[in-house]
């Protein structure tokens, strides 16, 4: 039997977790589900990849901005009307720039923002077998000889 | 071995030239990808009067300013004064886009305050204004007479920023339409 400390701590502990789950439904409007739930899951995953321009670090689907719950709405009744996201997404970039888009396309404009990554790791491997090889000749200091 | 120093230098002084331009750019500016193309077609109610429709139609044939205005935006209450000031020279017409507002507050608004516009479409819902990429109020667009979009200013607009954009826009525009006379 937990005692009533624990009993208290429980709780609370619930009662926390309440509270987070409430907070989680309240900040953004509904939109009516729609029901077929691959639909509704795409709609999901796509608002929470545009951005939203008033405030510029949240999603669509997070901002509470009037602008934001304008582009849900828009987008939901595209996707109800049978627009593939594709064309969603055009219809965004049209609009409003591929910085509306969390994951932009690439292009000429976009390649070093996506190819630098890969350009810098290389970079850090070049630099790695250069280190590495003017060290292969020379002999092991008295620490690194292991007894 | 000059050149082992020189090489972390070289990569600190790139990031810093990044960084310092950085720090110059406007998070907030995002450059509309409408410039050059056509401007969206529309079709609202008018603020003054719900029954007649204001829209592309009526903005054709000459060069004029697309303001997005709204009574609940700081900056549009900012840059009226001028917007008015603008109205009586009498150089380009100014039409007005009412975004997201109540038309009662806007009608108010423009009878208290002045009315600079030829006419204002209302767009409750904001739905013309998603077409158009607006963001934020104010936003100025410049139109061409074929209805291209020449320019677009995303903030108040004030008389420094009409002499350096606007003008030689609209001057070099109508060099080979008719348009109305700019002085200035």
């Amino acid at each position: 039997m937990p005692n009533s400390q624990q009993l208290i701590a429980i709780r609370n502990g619930l009662g926390l977790s309440i509270l987070m789950l409430a907070s989680a439904a309240w900040g953004i409007d509904p939109m009516p589900q729609f029901d077929d739930p691959s639909l509704e899951s795409s709609y999901q995953e796509l608002i929470n990849e545009v951005r939203c321009l008033v405030c510029q670090n949240q999603t669509i689907a997070d901002s509470n901005a009037p602008l934001a719950s304008d582009l849900r709405r828009e987008i939901h009744q595209m996707m109800g009307n049978g627009a593939s996201r594709p064309e969603v997404v055009e219809f965004l970039v049209a609009r409003y720039g591929d910085f509306v888009l969390y994951r932009p396309p690439f292009h000429s404009k976009t390649w070093l923002l996506w190819g630098a990554p890969i350009i810098l790791l290389a970079l850090g491997f070049l630099v790695f077998a250069r280190i590495l090889k003017s060290r292969m000749g020379q002999p092991l200091s008295e620490d690194e000889i292991t007894p | 071995m000059m050149w082992r120093y020189l090489i972390p230098i070289s990569i600190f002084l790139v990031l810093s030239a990044f960084f310092v331009k950085g720090l110059s750019l406007n998070p907030r500016y995002v450059p509309s990808p409408l410039l050059g193309k056509p401007a969206p077609e529309f079709e609202l109610p008018r603020l003054k009067d719900p029954n007649a429709s204001l829209g592309s139609v009526d903005l054709e044939g000459q060069v004029t300013l697309l303001n997005v205005w709204a009574t609940w935006c700081v900056g549009c209450r900012q840059e009226h004064g001028f917007l008015v000031e603008l109205s009586q020279e009498n150089n380009v017409p100014i039409y007005g886009l009412n975004w997201k507002d109540d038309r009662n507050t806007a009608l108010d608004w423009l009878s208290t305050l002045g009315d600079p516009y030829v006419g204002s479409a209302f767009d409750e819902l904001g739905e013309v204004a998603i077409d158009w990429g607006v963001y934020g109020a104010p936003e100025t667009f410049l139109l061409a007479s074929d209805g291209t979009v020449l320019y677009k200013h995303i903030a108040p607009l004030t008389r420094d920023i009409w002499t350096s954009e606007f003008l030689p826009r609209i001057i070099s525009e109508c060099g080979s339409i008719p348009c109305p006379t700019v002085n200035n």
